[in-house]
């Protein structure tokens, strides 16, 4: 049975070259970065190249000293938060998100909201998207953070980040960005967005799992959330993770050089699939921006029927997928990021997410287009809701 | 997640369609949580069940807990159908993860639901499908949700 990976917002495959990059760290030069002697100076000598790589990536202006190498983008997203907020409360208890942020940043609002933090959520628009002006409205002069996700991870909509950037400038208060899923699909450039803290993650852009990392604009002071070593200067203590921060740094400049090839390549993938859906489909929806949206995602509300049992028809087949059914997230809600843009529940239960990569094919693309509809088909003439 | 027994009665359910003569028709569970059992029964004159037929919106789990319960109670009395537990549909399937417990107690409800029905046409005073609401309290789990 051909087998079709649509989940690449979820996780990639590790790139060739990126694991050949990687091999050495594990086995031939495995010292301590922290160690005085030869190999520990080469292994230091790795990451210090690394951090150069993803400060190119992201034009940062002093790479040395503003990466920082993380365990995962979740671990970023929780060091700028509850870092911002111990560092800045004096100055307010204040921050602003908005509502479709990933759980990464959501939960741990919530956590700072217990500690006596007001958390403004921006809503969103049918699109999954807030605007410029929502934010700039919604600074106080308590606010100490902003933060609002670079791209979504269900939807792909792009948030207008040089817009919120400049405005957070202009109104001195800290900017933070989750890029997650954006970093190494987008150009990112750090300085001319006036982004002052930038979250990412190795494996959504064929680099290794277990490695992420976060832009902290020099002069912004985020204090240790892991302390115990002067690793990543006082900034995260433990011994690093020599592969996978050489994975991270080899993967993040694949990623960055081939952006323009790549996403030119996906773009025109992603909008076969939403062109011929809906063509072949009747009652579907297109989930997000049409055009200010990742190259990669695309996501429909299939009505009448439910995601899960989508998921499972497709993965017979052999295709993975995703959906933000309640039955794929744990709870009885669906989706939060499609009940924020406006979905009825029963809609939301029904919502497909397909995630292209570097390594989809059209043949891809054209098996789920052959298989979708029938899948569909048959679990429509399964749901007392659908009467045709 | 699923036991392949699940995932053989996703895959190829039993009984799966309305019943055009049925004479007891139940549906429960709604849209916003995420799944709808409609059940259809065929009752001959001796009160045995001859068909059964089933519909369903949601989940994997919702379609095999459907399936196997016109499964269980094709062929039986009502009374016997009335005396299908959750735990009877769980166990001939095998086991559900916890979080889908709750769809074998829909497949019990909706059993329930158009043998009501059935006992209500009879006796003159019911329409065409015994519509029960979903029982959850959406509100209620979702200050639970958040609490963790």
């Amino acid at each position: 049975m051909k087998t079709v990976y649509m989940d690449n917002a979820a996780t990639t495959a590790l790139n060739k070259d990126v694991l050949s990059a990687m091999l050495p760290y594990f086995t031939e030069i495995y010292g301590n970065p922290s160690s005085l002697h030869t190999p520990g100076q080469e292994a230091h000598k790795a990451v210090a190249n690394a951090r150069q790589q993803v400060g190119r990536a992201l034009n940062a202006a002093d790479p040395e000293r503003e990466i920082i190498f993380t365990g995962c983008g979740t671990e970023s997203d929780n060091m700028v938060l509850l870092g911002i907020a111990e560092r800045y409360q004096k100055k307010g208890k204040h921050i602003i998100t908005t509502a479709v942020e990933h759980h990464a940043v959501l939960y741990t609002c919530q956590r700072l909201e217990k500690k006596g933090f007001e958390v403004t959520y921006l809503p969103v628009d049918e699109y999954g998207r807030v605007t410029a002006k929502q934010v700039e409205e919604a600074i106080r002069p308590d606010t100490i953070l902003v933060s609002v996700m670079f791209g979504n991870n269900e939807v792909g909509t792009i948030m207008p980040i040089a817009e919120i950037g400049r405005i957070c400038r202009e109104k001195g208060v800290f900017f933070h960005t989750d890029a997650v899923q954006a970093v190494g699909h987008v150009h990112i450039d750090v300085q001319a967005m006036n982004i002052d803290m930038l979250s990412l993650s190795a494996h959504k852009f064929h680099g290794p799992k277990g490695v992420g990392a976060l832009y902290v604009r020099k002069g912004i002071v985020i204090p240790a959330l892991l302390t115990g070593g002067a690793q990543e200067h006082n900034k995260r203590a433990g011994t690093e993770n020599v592969p996978g921060v050489v994975g991270l740094g080899k993967a993040i400049e694949m990623a960055c050089n081939s952006i323009d090839e790549t996403s030119a390549r996906m773009t025109k993938l992603r909008d076969k699939l939403i062109k011929r859906i809906p063509e072949l489909i009747p009652e579907v929806k297109l989930n997000g921006h049409p055009t200010e949206r990742l190259p990669g995602n695309v996501n429909f509300s299939i009505k009448y029927i439910e995601g899960e049992s989508i998921l499972l028809m497709l993965d017979l087949n052999g295709i993975a997928a995703s959906s933000g059914s309640a039955c794929t997230s744990g709870s009885l809600d669906p989706s939060h990021v499609l009940l924020a843009m406006g979905l009825p529940h029963e809609v939301a239960h029904g919502s497909l997410r397909l995630t292209l990569g570097d390594d989809t094919t059209e043949e891809d693309v054209d098996y789920v287009l052959d298989v979708l509809p029938r899948i569909v088909e048959r679990l429509r003439n399964m749901s007392p809701l659908w009467n045709r | 997640m699923y036991t392949e027994k699940v995932m053989d009665h996703f895959a190829h359910p039993r009984n799966m369609g309305e019943i055009k003569d049925a004479n007891g028709v139940g549906m429960v569970g709604n849209a916003k949580c995420g799944d709808i059992m409609q059940m259809f029964l065929k009752v001959n004159d001796d009160g045995i069940i001859e068909d059964v037929g089933f519909k369903t919106f949601g989940c994997g789990a919702a379609v095999a807990t459907s399936s196997m319960a016109t499964e269980l109670i094709k062929g039986k009395s009502i009374d016997e159908a009335l005396k299908l537990t959750n735990s009877a549909v769980v166990e001939a399937l095998e086991g559900l993860p916890p979080a889908k417990l709750h769809c074998s107690v829909l497949a019990e409800e909706a059993v329930r639901a158009a043998i009501d029905n059935y006992y209500a046409r009879k006796e003159g005073k019911a329409e065409d499908c015994n519509c029960v609401r979903c029982g959850h309290d959406h509100e209620e789990e979702h200050a639970e949700n958040t609490e963790e």
